[in-house]
């Protein structure tokens, strides 16, 4: 009860701060940041519940961040449709690609998963590249100047923050009830073994397709909001190999398959990312990226459960501490 | 005579990429562990070659033993530092503990070298043959031969030699070849020698013939999935006839289709390979 109490005020006051922070910091450079941190928390959420939850580790969701972020463009630029309305039709055609990539691929497991999806996520990267129709190398752009609000074009940060920030939270909520229903159960029972699972009569494809089809929706949604938020789409910043690996790495920083762990992730590595670029100036010299890779092979080396992981194992000890004292 | 022109250079490429691949599948055939890196590996042997060119001299045989050296103690030093710790950890730090170094060393040479495009000064290999009416560059010519022989080499040393044999055991059953006196942690790190090595020797011949830059290794990375998948994973022979299959259908469609469109039937080759024979062409199921 007491620890219910605890972490229930834990989570009030992470979403009073949330909310409360443009306010505080109204210099335009930190709403950027925090619009970047909101974003990169909702992509590695998204894609926790198939990486994290089921274990299924995809290094190519930047096909479904991709979709989501060309639709809006798309439709705007051939229809002039509201960017608004691209969100859900990005989102469709996502769990279609899902269906699509997953019935195959999700009987492979382990490594071979995770290759396909790099595999499918370069090929779509690539064929767009050549599509005339979506701008080719190109890309698409948004509209320049707002028709009205249902444009989704402001010109400060902070309309954006607060739709981001909704997003997340209903993607945390979301996943918050994955995680304590049967479906949630059955994604941890099959990332801990997938044949034992199957033996005690988890529907284990249907259900991988399911948290790949959820994932995607919000992976999805995360592009979309990208592309309406920066104005801009092109092959690489869309279905790029280094946007899924953002994910992950967020994802596995903070702790893959915790409800908070992708959050803890962003809010850790975008800051760090902004420093990077501020002081190495720009990624054209690599050292960013450089960066990237180093604390990944670290986590990966030293503490592969995450941020979390290491703080479970040593809250225990800090409590001693101060009991003693 | 152009077209038959196109499948003789596909073959000589793919001869190469059937190199590194045979680097790759020997990993995963070994302790069922993909390296992200590969391509990395292939790119860096191609920097060591035109180290070794700009300020030791020498000529190909010089580099490309150079390239394979150098490659060879990376990877037997990588196992070492990281590889043997993640493999007993889970998939997804096995994963993105490769993928780190992916990236560690490609940004880093990116950081090191710039990113333009380079090529090794003119070797004694440049020049053409006239092959009744084929022109092919020496340089291609040699280096397919040498990935091929090499190729073939490693399967012969995989299947008739003592190494070879405590290295299959390794793979068949860890503790039943520490039974038999191998030390398993011993013959997976010469698994990374060897495979990182082919990559590096793969990568100099490759720089003999085509320019390159830092990110390269992405590419070749890819390539070397595609291969192994087709090929089957665990099977140097299956790479050797995928690497060959892989080369032919990239020149060929390169030459109807258009340069961009190559990779496009190569990674939607790809697909349907792990969509209808996941195992590949010969692999166990």
């Amino acid at each position: 009860m007491k620890y219910l109490l605890s972490a229930r005020v834990g989570v009030c006051l992470l979403a009073a701060l949330l909310l409360l922070f443009p306010l505080v910091f109204s210099d335009p450079f930190y709403q950027d940041i925090a619009v970047a941190f909101t974003l990169a928390a909702i992509s590695a959420s998204a894609w926790n519940i198939v990486g994290g939850y089921a274990g299924q580790v995809s290094v190519g969701h930047s096909m479904f961040f991709g979709l989501g972020a060309y639709a809006p463009l798309l439709f705007y630029t051939l229809f002039g449709w509201p960017p608004l309305v691209g969100i859900p039709i990005g989102i469709l055609l996502s769990i279609a690609l899902a269906g699509l990539i997953g019935l195959p691929t999700l009987r492979l497991s382990g490594h071979y998963f995770s290759m396909a999806t790099i595999a499918v996520a370069e090929l779509i990267r690539i064929f767009f590249g050549t599509w005339a129709l979506v701008g080719g190398a190109i890309g698409l752009q948004g509209p320049a100047v707002a028709r009205g609000w249902w444009d989704l074009t402001f010109r400060s940060d902070l309309p954006y923050y607060y739709i981001f920030l909704a997003v997340l939270g209903l993607l945390l909520f979301v996943t918050y009830e994955v995680q304590r229903r049967r479906f949630g159960y059955y994604l941890r029972a099959i990332k801990a073994s997938e044949r034992a699972a199957r033996s005690l009569g988890v529907p284990v494809r249907l259900t991988k397709l399911k948290a790949l089809a959820l994932s995607a929706t919000f992976t999805s949604a995360a592009g979309s909001l990208y592309a309406i938020k920066t104005g801009f789409i092109d092959p690489d910043s869309g279905f790029g190999i280094l946007v899924s690996v953002q994910m992950l790495i967020v994802a596995a920083l903070g702790g893959a398959g915790t409800l908070f762990g992708p959050l803890v992730g962003a809010l850790i590595l975008v800051p760090l990312q902004t420093a990077a670029n501020t002081w190495f100036g720009g990624s054209g010299s690599g050292l960013t990226f450089i960066l990237y890779g180093g604390i990944i092979v670290l986590i990966a080396r030293f503490e592969p459960g995450g941020l979390f992981d290491f703080w479970r194992r040593l809250s225990p000890l800090i409590r001693r501490r101060v009991h003693a004292a | 005579m152009i077209f038959l022109q196109v499948i003789v250079g596909g073959l000589l490429l793919g001869a190469i990429y059937a190199l590194f691949s045979s680097g790759l599948t020997l990993i995963w055939g070994m302790m069922n562990f993909i390296n992200f890196a590969h391509g990395e590996f292939v790119m860096l042997g191609m920097y060591v070659a035109l180290l070794v060119v700009l300020y030791l001299g020498g000529g190909p045989v010089g580099f490309s033993a150079a390239a394979a050296l150098a490659l060879f103690v990376l990877g037997v030093a990588i196992y070492v530092a990281l590889i043997r710790h993640v493999v007993r950890g889970p998939m997804l730090s096995q994963i993105l503990s490769t993928f780190g170094l992916a990236l560690l060393l490609r940004y880093s040479a990116f950081f090191i070298f710039s990113a333009n495009f380079v090529s090794l000064p003119q070797t004694s290999l440049s020049g053409t043959l006239d092959l009744g009416g084929i022109f092919l560059p020496l340089a291609q010519l040699v280096a397919g031969a040498v990935a091929i022989t090499l190729t073939i080499g490693l399967h012969l040393l995989l299947t008739h030699t003592i190494v070879g044999s405590r290295l299959l055991a390794v793979a068949e059953d860890r503790s039943a070849a520490m039974l038999m006196g191998i030390r398993p942690d011993r013959m997976q790190a010469l698994a990374w020698g060897l495979s990182a090595g082919a990559a590096g020797i793969a990568g100099a011949l490759l720089a003999i013939a085509y320019p390159w830059s830092p990110t390269v290794g992405e590419t070749f990375g890819l390539i070397a999935f595609v291969t192994v998948a087709l090929g089957g994973f665990g099977s140097v022979l299956g790479s050797l006839y995928a690497g060959l299959i892989i080369g032919l259908i990239e020149a060929t469609s390169a030459f109807w289709l258009g340069a961009i469109y190559k990779d496009i039937v190569v990674y939607g080759l790809f697909v349907a390979v792990l969509w209808f024979r996941p195992q590949g062409l010969m692999g166990k199921a």
